[in-house]
């Protein structure tokens, strides 16, 4: 048996997430080769051949890959899965993008993003909003999986598998990257930081969420996340969303400020270690699934936190 | 250029879904049911592309259960202008959807079809992705802008690190986000007219489809419960638990 793991990664360097998709298909099992698909991506490809576990590494390099568009991944891997069992890609934003379509062409029905894997044919995964999970057994003959990253162990160091080229479809594609534009910040990324303090609506303006979020969050070098309704209301910018439809975060500690705790939110927060809610009303759902809750007004428990931690 | 929109009936964002005891599912009977709020983003963005003079007919498709009527009904009424129900009772997954949706697609030959990019039930987030690929069309998935420029669509997309523009020749699939729009609410009067509006009922038969899932439930349980913790009086106890529980 063989497994391909569609790897997460900047070219220059490998994401998290692709550690993460390994620890899963290692529990699936088989000979496990990790396909990093990019543009100069060897640093990337010599960081993933470092990873326990990894039978060989192929390097798909060529500058339709740099910002590989879903379309041009379908091309690539769909040839590459006769010789493997099961397909393991990450649930970001990439993943789910190019996952389905490699599915479909394939006829199989995608399982998306699973908590455990429990044999070669069933996994688990949650539905609405985590209130349930699911498990689930395909009957395909290969597995399209994608990896819920928080529910999976970061791998292990290895001793170096070899890395092999494969060739690249140099395409046109029915769809063209043509920008991008990226929310710069220092701050450790969601999907992998150890702490949060996510924002929500009470902050009302965007001023006031840098002016209160952002001390606290470097005083405990913390991820910054928000709540949709942040979002939506221009307080912060849509890949700071945590909840059903933005990121699934589990930091060890995750400070929610002024989030009632709607169950979209708590989709994405609550296999957080330690949950902190600084909330105005004692009834908000938040402090339901809260270790330690403050009651209070927010601009002025924030700025004494900061100042006192 | 036609635009169709497949929309799914779910349960209502704001009811708390429960598990039933024999482990089979959650528990539907006697729940609010709703449109996925993802499709209504989708109608919507449908109807101001009409609006706009881009679009010319929007078609809103449903694969469900007799009930799923009622979902093409609000789409009618936000601005659709017919429907076609694929009916069945039986359990429907992204990839038979998808087949079903390609199908009608190969018939009515629209210029965009805009799904939602995931339904809060199921939460798969496959079935825009699929549909493109069994037609062969490129994707605009999470989508918060979609500008028609020339025969191209540029779709400007929610990804993890930021936004990400992509240029979709078309035909094309779009797959809409939480900030593509704010869907207008459907007015009594348009509710009215939405009554005499077409909607074609089906089967996955007519279009040649076979729907067998390829996922058996096993079962379904109630996720780990989290105990709630404990209430503290001031921001120095917090820091000193917080530091006690090892956090900070
Ligand atoms: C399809 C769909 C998908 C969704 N996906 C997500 C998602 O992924 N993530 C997400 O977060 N939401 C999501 N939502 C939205 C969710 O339902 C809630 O509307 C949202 O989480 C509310 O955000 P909030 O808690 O910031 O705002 P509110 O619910 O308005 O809560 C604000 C809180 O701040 C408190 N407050 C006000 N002033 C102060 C003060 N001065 N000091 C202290 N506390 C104060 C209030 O007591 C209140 O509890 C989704 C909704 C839908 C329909
Ligand atoms: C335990 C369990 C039991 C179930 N039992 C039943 C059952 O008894 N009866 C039943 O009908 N379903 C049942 N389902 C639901 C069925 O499996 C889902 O409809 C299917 O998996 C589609 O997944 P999704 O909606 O999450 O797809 P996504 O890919 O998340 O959907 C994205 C978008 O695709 C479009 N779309 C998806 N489905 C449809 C559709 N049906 N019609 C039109 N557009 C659509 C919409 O635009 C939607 O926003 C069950 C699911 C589970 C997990």
């Amino acid at each position: 048996m063989a497994v391909l793991v569609l790897a997460e990664h900047s070219n220059s360097a490998l994401n998290d997430a692709t550690g993460k998709v390994l620890s899963a298909a290692l529990a699936f099992g088989g000979d496990v080769d990790i396909l990093v698909a990019g543009e100069n991506a060897r640093p990337a490809a010599e960081a993933a051949s470092k990873l326990a576990g990894v039978r060989k590494v192929l390097l798909a390099d060529g500058a339709p890959y740099g910002k590989p568009v879903a379309e041009a991944l379908e091309a690539l891997i769909v040839p590459l899965m006769g010789a493997y069992d099961a397909l393991f890609a990450p649930a970001t934003t990439n993943g789910k993008n190019a996952a389905p379509r490699i599915a479909a062409r394939l006829d199989v029905m995608q399982i998306s993003e699973i908590t455990a894997v429990i044999d070669k044919d069933t996994f688990e995964r949650p539905i609405y909003a985590g209130n349930a999970i699911l498990t689930v057994r395909s009957s395909d003959a290969k597995k399209i999986v994608t990896v819920r990253g928080t529910a999976f162990p970061a791998a292990g160091a290895g001793s170096g598998a070899p890395i092999e080229t494969v060739a690249v479809p140099s395409g046109p594609f029915a769809s063209k990257f043509v920008r991008e534009e990226l929310s710069k910040s220092d701050r450790p990324e969601l999907a992998s930081a150890k702490r949060i303090v996510s924002g929500g609506r009470a902050l009302a303006s965007s001023d006031q969420f840098q002016q209160y979020i952002l001390p606290l969050a470097d005083k405990l070098k913390a991820g910054v996340g928000a709540s949709r309704a942040a979002v939506d209301a221009g307080y912060a910018p849509n890949d700071y969303q945590v909840g059903q439809t933005g990121k699934v975060v589990a930091p060890e500690l995750y400070v929610a400020v002024g989030i009632s705790g709607a169950i979209q939110h708590l989709a994405g927060m609550k296999d957080s270690k330690i949950i902190v809610a600084v909330n105005k009303d004692e009834e908000a759902p938040i402090f339901a699934v809260a270790d330690y809750g403050l009651v209070g007004d927010l601009f002025k428990i924030v700025p004494e936190l900061t100042e006192k931690l | 250029m036609k635009v169709l929109v497949p929309v799914k009936r779910v349960i209502d964002y704001n009811v708390r879904p429960r598990v039933k005891p024999d482990q089979t599912g959650v528990d539907l009977a006697n729940v609010k049911m709703a449109m996925n709020p993802f499709c209504e983003i989708a109608i919507e963005e449908a109807v101001r592309l009409k609006e706009k003079g881009i679009a010319t007919e929007i078609v809103v498709v449903s694969i469900g259960p007799a009930q799923a009527q009622e979902t093409i009904r609000i789409g009618l009424a936000m601005g659709g202008d017919r429907g076609i129900l694929v009916q069945t009772d039986a359990r429907t997954e992204p990839l038979s959807v998808a087949k079903i949706i390609r199908a009608i697609a190969e018939e009515e030959k629209p210029g965009l079809i805009i799904t939602g990019k995931q339904a809060i039930d199921d939460d798969n987030n496959q079935t825009g992705q699929m549909t493109a690929a069994l037609l062969g069309w490129p994707q605009g998935t999470f989508a918060s802008a979609v500008i028609k420029d020339g025969d191209k669509l540029m779709v400007t997309r929610e990804v993890d690190g930021g936004l990400q523009t992509v240029e979709l020749s078309t035909p094309a699939v779009v797959t809409t986000d939480l900030r593509l729009n704010e869907p207008r609410f459907a007015s009594l009067p348009n509710i009215m007219k939405a009554k005499k509006k077409e909607i074609a009922i089906k089967s996955p038969a007519d279009y040649g489809v076979d729907i067998t899932p390829r996922l058996s439930v096993v079962k379904v349980t109630e996720p780990k419960k989290r105990e709630a913790g404990e209430k503290v009086a001031d921001v120095d106890t917090l820091i000193s638990k917080l530091k006690s529980a090892g956090a900070i």
